[in-house]
């Protein structure tokens, strides 16, 4: 009887693994997700020039001190644009948002910034992405959510939308207010 | 005819070269020395393109894996090891951005398990064989043995 025991662990660890592989299925983990680094992190440090003015440069304590979203865009970036109404409405209702203009054209970036108004409380030019390989970004948009004490509470990849925000997003920024 | 023929296929062998020489000239380098160089294809080779699917950014053309790439030739010539490389590397983009994972506590089971699996198994096998031969001496009487010996040989 003892050694039937024994055949039944195999057909044991195999029900086990289809019950992973069917929970990664039927949950739809996306294999396309990359943890963020910062999760809890404090913002890394910078020193870059602010896109209105290249002389003034800024650093890591000219933008901290308060609960913010900094936000990774460029002109190339064709879903920055979906997403740019949002972060219009958004800073009309009080939302600090940093944007951090990502690989891309001063000139071509204050343009769009004129045509379709600027919702950014400061505007930080990374013309070669230091910046962005800092925060561990992979492309554009990307969002982080910066607490009081500069440190990121969530990164948020891809474009932000009405829907996102008031069903997952505004609660994640309303906790650090 | 067949002259043409054989115009046209050095056209397009002129066409084929031209195309992969501009390919190269896009991301040309020139390391101090060849232990760097070989340093530097190990490392793109073992880093993972974050952006993509399953794809090291030795061979990814996406802006990140060009990034990781310039990034791991600046660091090598700056004089930085291989590991604090993958480091940096893993401080910024987690995990998820090598190939092989790095010794922790978490990742210690994947050396662990299989030896403990090979271990098991091995320990089954061995006591299996030892009771089924011992099975083998004790299940057929004397009376049994000689009907087992007519049967066969009746079959025969």
């Amino acid at each position: 009887m003892k050694s039937k025991v024994i055949f039944v662990v195999p057909l044991a660890i195999v029900a086990a693994l289809f019950a992973v592989f069917g929970y990664a299925l039927v949950a739809g983990i996306d294999p396309k997700a990359v943890p963020s680094a910062l999760t809890g992190e404090s913002l890394p440090e910078f020193k870059l020039s602010s896109l209105q003015n290249e002389k003034q440069f800024m650093v890591r304590s000219d933008i901290t001190g308060e609960p913010m979203l900094v936000n990774i865009w460029a002109t190339w970036c064709g879903s920055c644009k979906y997403e740019h109404p949002v972060l219009n409405s958004l800073a009309a209702n009080g939302v600090k948002i940093i944007g951090i203009n990502y690989k891309d054209d001063r000139a071509l970036a204050l343009k769009w910034l004129d045509e379709y108004a600027d919702p950014y409380a400061v505007d930080i030019y990374d013309p070669n992405g230091d910046l962005g390989f800092d925060l561990g970004v992979t492309g554009a948009p990307e969002t982080f959510f910066v607490d009081s004490e500069g440190n990121v509470q969530y990164r948020f990849q891809g474009p932000i939308t009405d829907k996102l925000w008031q069903e997952k997003l505004k609660a994640i920024y309303d906790e650090m207010v | 005819m067949k002259w043409f023929n054989s115009k046209l296929s050095v056209v397009a062998l002129l066409l084929v070269m031209a195309s992969s020489a501009l390919f190269a000239a896009s991301e040309v380098l020139t390391f101090d020395s060849d232990e760097l160089r070989e340093r530097y294809s190990e490392l793109t080779f073992q880093l993972r393109c974050p952006k993509c699917q399953n794809q090291n950014v030795a061979d990814s053309n996406a802006p990140i894996s060009e990034d990781i790439r310039q990034k791991t030739y600046e660091m090598l010539h700056q004089g930085y090891s291989n590991q604090e490389i993958i480091d940096f590397m893993v401080d910024r983009y987690t995990e998820f951005v090598i190939y092989k994972p790095q010794m922790s506590m978490v990742t210690i089971w994947l050396w662990i398990v299989p030896a403990l699996v090979l271990l098991t198994g091995l320990t089954f096998l061995f006591r299996m064989t030892r009771s089924n031969s011992r099975n083998d001496e004790q299940s057929l009487t004397d009376d049994e043995k000689a009907q087992l010996k007519s049967l066969l040989e009746d079959k025969s």
